[in-house]
């Protein structure tokens, strides 16, 4: 049978994007499918890339010649780094980005891929043959066939949103939803479950009284996400601050009769680092305001993002809570919040290429996956894309190692771990954080990036130029004068290198076994005395290693001491 | 070799020295329901106590005693597990544990078997498994006490409210990191370096408890004097039995001779010593030198000296008040006795318990193993360090860094712990 692409993706959001552009600069020939082409880049929910964690995965992205990074500095009209006031090893960048701008950003990257074809369409159903995926079948009932395909469906699995007593089908506010595909999935006996998340109403930013609320403007200090980047093009917007009122928590009382996430209508669990304000006025019921950023979409877009106060209350109870805060006493909502609830597949049932097992020739990335957030999608989206195309065209896969990368620690806790909330990256997860920096994507990775053959020749040149800048300050050549970001750099390692030292001294100690490999066959229920809960989580993330069984939760030192004797007893 | 499946069956006596009412035998491996049904005919049904006749391979009865059957893995030691409760006599548990040697498969247990199973089996955590053997090993009142503590968990429920602490300042310092920026819930936190600080020391006080070794081994009680000032007669006397060999030669104690004693329900050791005195004699000194050394580390010091002692802290004893001229004792000293009218003992023996039981921790206090404070001292140093570095990322480092330490000794714990903390204490979501 002759395949027309070799890889396939489902889903035009930023794990879809980054996935099909990965997968196409790794030269397969792919179809990126999308149930409507002009939404491809879309950013469903907040207008900004970037932040603490999520900043330092964008710039992981960029040295493998990802999209969001370029698209970011092209639509950021709004800069910040965060936790400028500490280590460097703990700053973010973060933009505010022009939605527009962003989503023609991605656009044009996409169209511009020679090995890229966009297919309009909604995805029914996978073409499954034996246990293997050989393409999917369309809404029109024609087929594509591809070697292998990527899921990245967001949202939109099985997605129903909430507002209210309201209820809908879709993945976003006006959009449909891949119900059969979700049907489909779930009849093949895959662990599947539900998420929610949430986003605010949008506000039409000529009826907000700008004059009495707080501006926060844009950095001065000049930086960008990509180090391949436009720079900065998009003239800068300040945004404002205002907070909720002990009338709004008021009304937000009044309303929770009908809030579909108190009467238990969403069963999905949402968040805990982006709660509903709803959420929040119950669960810390002693604070008695909330701060709101109000953040502008775009540029020649009058429309304000409330971010603090998503919601999915009612119509009129939104109408009302909006009023009760200050400076948006007479602001109208362009769009009510709504919550949405979506099918996600257990990440423990994927390897580290973030292929399906059950499935031969799928492989998944972004939301569908547990997790939130645009960088989180890109970073799997990325990940998923290079090595369906490895597997595609039979190369070596392209692996992220926890020590190494932002992107390694999110596949190895997802893959490892599973989730029980929608997975978001933070510094707290990584045990390397002082070497994984946002500044130093390109000395950890570009090595790395350049072995994938996914690179573009500037790139591949940017990343050897960086070598070679660095490799001249280690030797006290003087640095050139465009080299300022190499300088800072390695000031950064001076400082770090003692803490370094001493905790690979720690980690080393304490991970002696932690190289001791266990066979795939390797059976736990031998072990005597694991609990059934030990025993579901290690036969549902199939550790390679001692020290991946370590990091699994629940697994405690007397189980791993355990499993180390079996697996030696097996191996002697 | 794999914990279960291809482990031996294990058997030992599990209950006390015979003769006793009763004696418990414990059978555990794979092979246990086979070696019940070899002596009992059939296993109960789980959980269940049952009389059964215990007959030998010839079919002689052997004891009727009580049964239990226990399928693994829900048991002690996490394998299949049989109990014998037999007639307590010699004879009765000779023969049984005879029979049981001739079970296919099943072979005596080692020391400390069974708990070590239990462990590999995931069936008690390292910290419970330390305190198992030493309540296996503890000889006195005082250290079962403590050994029982360990076993139900009671360092872990101490080292898990630290860590409970801890998990509570490690979310305040990633909550800046994370969120510092960017959430007003989350504001500069000032208290929390003395907060870090409060807790280190309150570590370190944690680790001022006696070790657990020396409640085990016993405390070192060292009688040292010059030549023939009675230390051979006096750890004689205590310890009720002939230890050193007295005699009027001086010299005549060459080494160090221990004599383990109970006193007051602790564990001591009495140490003879050398006495001490200029001497050129190679063997003398050797023994002169050690006397010297072992004064030095003792816990407590019984000198018998008229001159000053070594140790200020020592008990200074004026021995031989029977003899002429001896009678008065010297302000110098605390307490006159005589071994052979029995004159003072009584006083000596309060004085040395008061001192001892000094040592004693406090009624909850725990008492660690030496890899129990090793880890409770880097937690401690991890937060000392946190809470002098100016810079925040490498605070928090710090802090995980003595959360692992803690974990070592209870177990798992990750960053969800920490996130729980976090975010049950801060509004995140801006």
């Amino acid at each position: 049978m002759q395949e027309e692409f070799d890889v396939l993706v489902v889903g035009g959001g930023h794990a879809g994007c980054e996935a099909a552009a990965a997968a196409a600069r790794r030269g397969a020939r792919t179809a990126l499918v999308t149930m409507d082409a002009r939404m491809i880049g879309a950013m469903s929910c907040n207008p900004a890339i970037g932040g603490v964690g999520k900043g330092h995965l964008v710039r992981e992205v960029d040295v493998f010649d990802g999209l969001i990074a370029r698209a970011a500095d092209e639509a950021a009209i709004h800069y910040r780094m965060l936790n400028r006031s500490k280590g460097p090893a703990v700053q973010g960048p973060r933009v505010q980005a022009d939605r527009r701008r962003f989503r023609a950003a991605i656009q044009g990257i996409v169209a511009a891929e020679p090995n890229l074809s966009v297919i309009e369409g909604s995805v029914d159903a996978l073409l499954i043959s034996g246990e293997c995926v050989q393409g999917v079948e369309l809404g029109d009932g024609s087929h594509v066939r591809s070697r292998t395909t990527v899921l990245a469906t967001g949202t939109f699995l099985g997605g129903r949103l909430f507002r209210g007593s309201e209820r809908q089908e879709g993945g976003r506010i006006g959009e449909g939803a891949a119900t059969r595909l979700a049907l489909q999935l779930r009849a093949q006996d895959l662990p599947i479950a539900r998420l929610k998340t949430g986003t605010p109403p949008r506000l039409d930013g000529r009826t907000i009284d700008w004059a009495v609320l707080d501006r926060q403007p844009s950095d001065r200090e000049l930086w960008s996400f990509s180090t391949m980047g436009p720079g900065r093009v998009a003239p800068q917007l300040a945004c404002a601050l205002t907070r909720t009122t002990p009338e709004t928590h008021d009304i937000i009382r009044a309303s929770l009769d009908d809030s579909p996430l108190v009467g238990g209508a969403i069963e999905g669990r949402g968040p805990r680092y982006c709660p509903s304000i709803e959420d929040k006025v119950t669960r810390f019921a002693d604070r008695d305001s909330h701060q709101i950023f109000l953040e502008p979409e775009g540029i020649d877009d009058h429309t304000i993002y409330p971010n603090g106060i998503s919601t999915s209350l009612s119509v009129e109870a939104q109408d009302a809570l909006i009023r009760s805060i200050p400076g948006l006493e007479s602001a109208v909502i362009a769009q009510h919040g709504y919550a949405v609830e979506y099918d996600h597949i257990d990440p423990r049932s994927l390897d580290s290429r973030l292929a399906l097992g059950g499935l031969k020739g799928l492989f998944c990335a972004g939301q569908i996956n547990g997790t939130t957030g645009y960088e989180e999608a890109a970073a799997q989206g990325l990940v998923a894309g290079l090595n369906a195309a490895c597997e595609a065209l039979g190369a070596a896969s392209v692996l992220f190692d926890r020590s190494e990368s932002y992107v390694g620690v999110m596949i190895d806790d997802l893959t490892l771990q599973g989730i029980s909330e929608p997975y978001r990256m933070l510094t707290a997860r990584a045990e390397y954080r002082l070497h994984l920096r946002a500044d130093n994507a390109t000395t950890r990775l570009g090595e790395a990036a350049l072995a994938s053959g996914a690179v573009s020749d500037p790139r591949r040149r940017s990343i050897m130029r960086h070598f070679g800048l660095r490799a001249d300050a280690k030797c006290g050549r003087p640095i050139q004068e465009d080299g300022a970001d190499v300088f800072r750099e390695i000031e950064a390692d001076t400082l770090y290198a003692p803490y370094l030292a001493r905790l690979d001294r720690e980690l080393s100690q304490i991970d002696a076994t932690a190289g001791v490999s266990i066979g795939a066959a390797f059976d736990y229920r031998r072990v005597g005395g694991l609990s059934n809960e030990m025993l579901e989580r290690l036969e549902a993330a199939r550790p390679a290693t001692l020290g991946e069984v370590s990091r699994i939760r629940g697994i405690t030192p007397a189980a791993v001491s355990a499993i180390l004797i079996a697996v030696r007893g097996i191996a002697a | 070799m794999s914990p279960s499946a291809a482990a031996d069956t294990i058997f030992a006596l599990s209950s006390g020295a015979l003769p006793a009412a009763v004696a418990i035998i414990r059978v555990s491996g794979p092979a246990a329901k086979q070696a019940l049904e070899t002596l009992a005919g059939s296993a109960p049904e789980p959980r269940v106590a049952r009389v059964r006749a215990l007959r030998g391979a010839g079919g002689a009865l052997l004891d009727r005693a009580l049964v239990l059957w226990f399928p693994g893995p829900a048991t002690a030691t996490g394998e299949d597990l049989a109990e014998l409760h037999l007639h307590g006599g010699r004879a009765v548990v000779a023969t049984v544990l005879s029979e049981l040697g001739g079970v296919p498969g099943c072979r005596p247990a080692e020391a400390g078997e069974f708990t070590r199973r239990a462990f590999l089996n995931g069936r008690i955590d390292l910290s419970e498994a330390e305190g198992l053997a030493d309540l296996l090993a503890a000889e006195t009142e005082a250290a079962r006490r403590q050994a029982i503590r360990m076993a139900e968990g009671g360092l872990t429920g101490v080292v898990e409210r630290l860590r409970e602490r801890l998990l509570g300042l490690a979310a305040r310092a990633e909550a800046v990191l994370e969120f510092g920026d960017d959430e007003d819930d989350v504001a500069p936190d000032h208290r929390l370096k003395s907060d870090l600080a409060d807790l280190a020391r309150e570590l370190r006080q944690t680790l001022k408890s006696s070790p657990a070794e020396r409640l085990r081994d016993g405390f070192r009680v060292v009688v040292a004097g010059p030549p023939n000032s009675g230390k051979s007669s006096l750890i004689n006397k205590i310890s009720g039995r002939s230890v050193a060999i007295e005699s009027p030669i001086a010299g005549t104690t060459r080494d160090l001779l221990e004599a383990p004693v109970i006193l007051d329900g602790m564990a001591i050791i009495l140490i003879d010593s050398a006495g001490l005195r200029a001497t050129d004699e190679v063997i003398e000194r050797l023994g002169i030198e050690r006397a010297e050394q072992a004064i030095t580390v003792a816990d407590v010091l019984l000198w018998l000296g008229d001159e000053a002692a070594p140790r200020a802290d020592a008990i200074r004893v004026h021995a031989r008040c029977d003899l002429l001229g001896r009678g008065v004792m010297p302000a110098t000293a605390d307490v006159a006795i005589s071994v052979k009218t029995g004159e003072g003992m009584e006083k000596l023996r309060n004085l040395l318990a008061g001192k001892l039981s000094s040592f004693l921790p406090a009624t909850d206090m725990l008492l660690m193993t030496d890899r129990q404070r090793g880890l409770i001292a880097s937690c401690a140093e991890h937060l000392e360090q946190a809470a002098l570095t100016p810079i925040p990322e490498v605070a928090s480092e710090d802090l995980r860094l003595g959360l692992r330490s803690l974990d070592q000794i209870v177990g798992r714990a990750d960053v969800e712990a920490m996130l729980d903390a976090l975010f049950g204490r801060f509004c995140i979501g801006k």
